[in-house]
């Protein structure tokens, strides 16, 4: 089964994780702009910072098979740095039409500051005006009112929910994103976020429409097989094979799809100068083999000879 | 009379794009006039999604018309989205030092961007100011970026100096990129690139590793250099190196 992770912060990601999640089926992924774990104190190393994620890790990605698509966006803890978000905001239009820019992302609240709200506001508008998809980011911290006011603000500002993927939901926000008419991401993403057994039950209660599981995996204790675990344990569970292709790979093709940057043609049969350039030497069609769940690093492990 | 590099873009181009044609002439007229940075940045981030990505299609004859108009110039292999974005830069009105307005669309290129900016370095005005912007091109880990620079490309030849041609060489031997589409491997040959191309292959074999047959072109015509003939007769008769692939 082709995989899609379409929340993967491979910048803090090895070379055994695009290896292991090669080798699960992932396909393509998408790397939202985020908050690096160390707070920017400068504009230009955010600058370059969605240089890398547009240029260098699209190219590395490409190096293992796998199409690489981001989004550009000031994530909400750094919004509160005003200088800095100023700065930022006068830059981010000319990386939202970059090759690959799926979504204005991950973008909303984290400590539901004015800060944070004015931003948020201004880059849907951002998004409205050059008709991106968004993906919200829902805080870990007052969860359930943070998610509805994302919703509500989204709203407020004329974006369709058809165009927003709320993020990181649970089992508390899960009816009303989709109630509401959005998207619904779950990140599996071990202790803060959600288990893929949890998930699973979910997928069972909720079936598979506007669902979209992907990994988050970034600096932070967390898996890059996240969505490979989740297909595996949904199908051993029982949970019908169309329902789990579609929250593992169709739902995230269908929205991210909409800002044109995402076809299904990139990965099954990409244009030639892709193939010369950037995807040179990799097939990416491993058709008919089966998807292969190791940790990332295993093989490596069992490796003593380094040539 | 032979038509310009732009002429011959912009030929090209517009014969391609169908129905978009009106719409790429529209954006040139605009940036030719000195429209805003911002009409040539929506010109280029449109390029691919209005244009494709799609191989410009030349004939031989329009390869030799490229030729003509700038000496080992070769579009063969460029996209019509690379093109129009090449000929959109080389329409600029001259109201901003080249390199300046280059290095302001590097700084916040995609990859395809990039590609398509270093491939069109022969045809730039102001060449010499150029050196910098090539030398954050070459130092890219990106293979298809130093590509664009190093292949198919008269920029290398025309305009390094010694020390940057060689280490042009010595990249494209490290990272596995082919010599034999490099422009000026045989004019630019020199004895101290050959001196270096032997050490590197000693250290190629002192690590049990493979060299390529093309580690050796621009070996050949020194090989009887003192510097070097000890060494590359010491290894024809180790049996790690052939007569032919001195030739």
């Amino acid at each position: 089964m082709m995989l899609i992770d379409p929340h993967a912060h491979m910048i803090s990601r090895t070379t055994d994780d695009y290896e292991a999640m090669a080798a699960a089926g992932v396909v393509a992924l998408i790397e939202p702009a985020f908050w690096l774990g160390q707070p920017r104190t400068f504009v230009g190393t955010y600058v370059d910072y969605l240089s890398s994620i547009v240029g260098w890790e699209r190219f590395r990605a490409g190096q293992f098979g796998i199409r690489h698509y981001c989004t550009v966006g000031l994530n909400s803890k750094e919004a509160n740095n005003e200088e800095l978000a100023e700065g930022v905001m006068e830059w981010l239009p000319r990386f939202a039409l970059k090759e690959g820019v799926v979504a204005i992302g991950e973008i909303g609240y984290d400590e539901q500051t004015p800060l944070e709200d004015k931003y948020f506001r201004l880059q849907l508008e951002l998004a409205k005006e050059l008709h991106l998809p968004v993906m919200v980011h829902t805080p870990h911290r007052d969860k359930k009112r943070g998610t509805s006011l994302s919703m509500d603000v989204c709203e407020e500002m004329g974006v369709d929910p058809s165009m927003v993927i709320i993020d990181h939901n649970n089992e508390e926000t899960v009816a009303e994103t989709l109630q509401r008419g959005y998207w619904a991401g779950f990140s599996i993403y071990p202790s803060t976020k959600m288990g893929n057994a949890r998930m699973v039950e979910l997928l069972k209660q909720y079936g598979g429409e506007r669902i979209i599981v992907d990994s988050a995996c970034d600096w932070g204790i967390s898996d890059s097989l996240g969505v490979a675990k989740t297909a595996k344990l949904a199908l051993e569970s029982g949970v019908p094979e169309e329902t789990v292709r579609k929250v593992c790979y169709q739902n995230a093709l269908d929205a991210y799809g909409q800002s044109g940057q995402m076809k299904e043609e990139d990965w099954l049969n990409p244009p030639p100068i892709d193939q010369r350039t950037v995807y040179e030497g990799n097939s990416v069609l491993r058709g008919g083999r089966e998807p292969h769940i190791e940790a990332p690093g295993e093989r490596r492990a069992g490796q003593l000879l380094i040539e | 009379m032979s038509q310009t590099p732009v002429e011959l873009l912009r030929r090209w181009v517009l014969e391609q794009v169908g129905d978009e044609a009106a719409w790429v002439a529209q954006s040139l007229e605009t940036i030719e006039k000195g429209g805003s940075e911002r009409d040539l940045h929506i010109f280029l981030g449109l390029a691919p999604r209005r244009l494709g990505k799609a191989d410009l299609v030349l004939t031989d004859e329009d390869l030799a018309e490229a030729d003509a108009a700038h000496p080992g110039w070769s579009p063969a292999g460029w996209s019509i989205d690379g093109a129009a974005r090449v000929l959109a830069l080389l329409s600029c009105a001259k109201n901003r030092p080249f390199a300046e307005r280059f290095k302001d669309l590097r700084r916040t290129a995609d990859m395809a961007e990039l590609i398509a900016l270093y491939r069109g370095l022969p045809l730039y005005p102001e060449p010499e100011t150029l050196h910098f912007e090539v030398g954050e091109g070459l130092r890219s880990n990106i293979k298809a970026v130093f590509e664009a620079i190093s292949h198919q490309n008269p920029y290398p030849r025309d305009h390094f100096d010694e020390h940057r041609w060689n280490h042009m060489i010595l990249k494209a031997l490290f990272v596995g990129s082919r010599l034999s589409p490099i422009i000026g491997l045989k004019e630019r040959a020199n004895p101290e690139l050959a001196r270096i191309l032997v050490d590197f292959a000693q250290e190629r074999w002192a690590a049990g590793r493979p060299l390529a047959d093309e580690h050796w072109i621009s070996v050949g015509p020194f090989r009887n250099d003192p510097a070097i003939k000890a060494t590359l007769e010491t290894a024809i008769a180790e049996g790690k190196l052939t007569e032919e692939a001195l030739q």
